[in-house]
């Protein structure tokens, strides 16, 4: 498992870079370029992280974040979810940079290799944010009456959340 | 508009609850600290983002994600069959799934509200139809290959091996947007378009 996380980025990397390379893709250019549009992406997620992680730090520092973690802690114990992981769990389908903001501070307080650390990361690169992505392809459509759509979505989110942290604890716990 | 009650909220109630449990004086520092966080946070991230966004550019020139999208068409036939029958909106659908897959999300929505666009023209409705309404539930699941923005957010705290979570993501991807589908088809049964 650790084998296929260590190898995974430099063999697509390599792999993508011979086949452009056959295909006749100038390889530099192309990297290049597409590291202009990651600053430019980069450059959007700044404010918001700015805007945002005051906010969560100060939350976390009045002690309202333990507080509601230990408020929840017993029930969501049962169900194997580490409760730390809550305003993760309640950001997620908000704010795309809301989450990376909410999921850095958790890992920053439980360490990175620490089961809820790790599980806040398998929270963030297993879900989406859904409720942007629903008023986004709705509002496009000239959709009014969505129908299914947001319960649907909804269950999607919460089992890749239940999943997440079950994984977790199965791989690590 | 719910996002912007969080935020007031957040900082009310660490207002409020730091008054009560004595913890008012840590607040400023805490502020000032999520400040700078959020810069050097935002520098660490951009090395791996941008690394990322070069390979995924680098696809789309040699024609890999093309190739890709073209792998996906036999299973999104299935799952949207009155896409299957228009040329113009499967290769949208196809283009936006791979799209998904990569990471490549500056690519997927625009691919994927062509699709919406289409599949609406398609199914003559004013509400969404079931296969538009899936597509929705299936961009809402991440079905994302690699996570490199969470990964590099755990090498900014030290994570020992970065990646190391990729099969505990890949699974909880594919059980929740396995969900997401079993759920939109469920669900179409009960609400009319």
């Amino acid at each position: 498992m650790k084998l296929i996380g260590e190898l995974a980025i430099p063999v697509i990397i390599a792999f993508v870079m011979v086949y452009a390379m056959r295909r006749g893709t100038d390889v530099f250019s192309g990297m290049t370029a597409g590291a202009t549009d990651g600053l430019k992406t980069v450059l959007g997620i700044v404010p918001a992280l700015i805007t945002l992680l005051p906010c969560i730090y100060m939350l976390r520092a009045s002690g309202a974040i333990d507080a509601l973690c230990a408020l929840l802690s017993p029930l969501l114990s049962r169900l194997g979810i580490p409760a730390e992981t809550v305003p993760l769990m309640l950001l997620r389908p908000l704010s795309g940079s809301g989450a990376l903001a909410i999921g850095s501070d958790i890992i920053k307080s439980n360490g990175a290799d620490s089961l809820i650390g790790r599980c806040a990361a398998v929270m963030l690169g297993s879900t989406e944010t859904t409720f942007y992505v629903i008023a986004v392809y709705f509002g496009a459509a000239g959709i009014k009456n969505s129908r299914h759509a947001i319960p649907a979505a909804l269950i999607a989110d919460l089992t890749g959340l239940l999943a997440a942290a079950f994984f977790t604890r199965l791989f690590w716990g | 508009m719910l996002f912007n009650l969080v935020i007031v909220l957040m900082v009310v109630f660490s207002l409020v609850f730091g008054a009560l449990s004595g913890n008012l004086t840590v607040l400023s520092a805490a502020a000032v600290s999520g400040a700078k966080d959020a810069v050097t946070l935002s520098l660490s991230l951009c090395g791996m983002i941008c690394l990322w966004s070069g390979v995924m550019e680098l696809m789309k020139r040699s024609g890999l994600s093309e190739k890709l999208s073209r792998l996906m068409r036999p299973v999104l036939s299935r799952l949207f069959p009155s896409a299957a029958k228009d040329a113009d909106t499967m290769d949208a659908l196809s283009s936006n799934v791979s799209a998904n897959l990569l990471g490549l999300g500056n690519a997927a929505t625009p691919a994927g509200i062509k699709a919406a666009v289409g599949l609406k023209r398609l199914s003559g409705l004013s509400s969404a139809s079931d296969e538009l309404c899936l597509l929705v539930v299936m961009n809402t699941a991440s079905i994302q290959l690699l996570p490199t923005t969470v990964a590099s957010l755990r090498a900014s705290f030290g994570a020992s091996s970065p990646f190391d979570i990729l099969p505990a993501v890949w699974l909880s991807s594919l059980i929740s947007v396995t969900a997401g589908i079993l759920a939109a088809k469920l669900f179409q049964r009960f609400t009319h378009p």
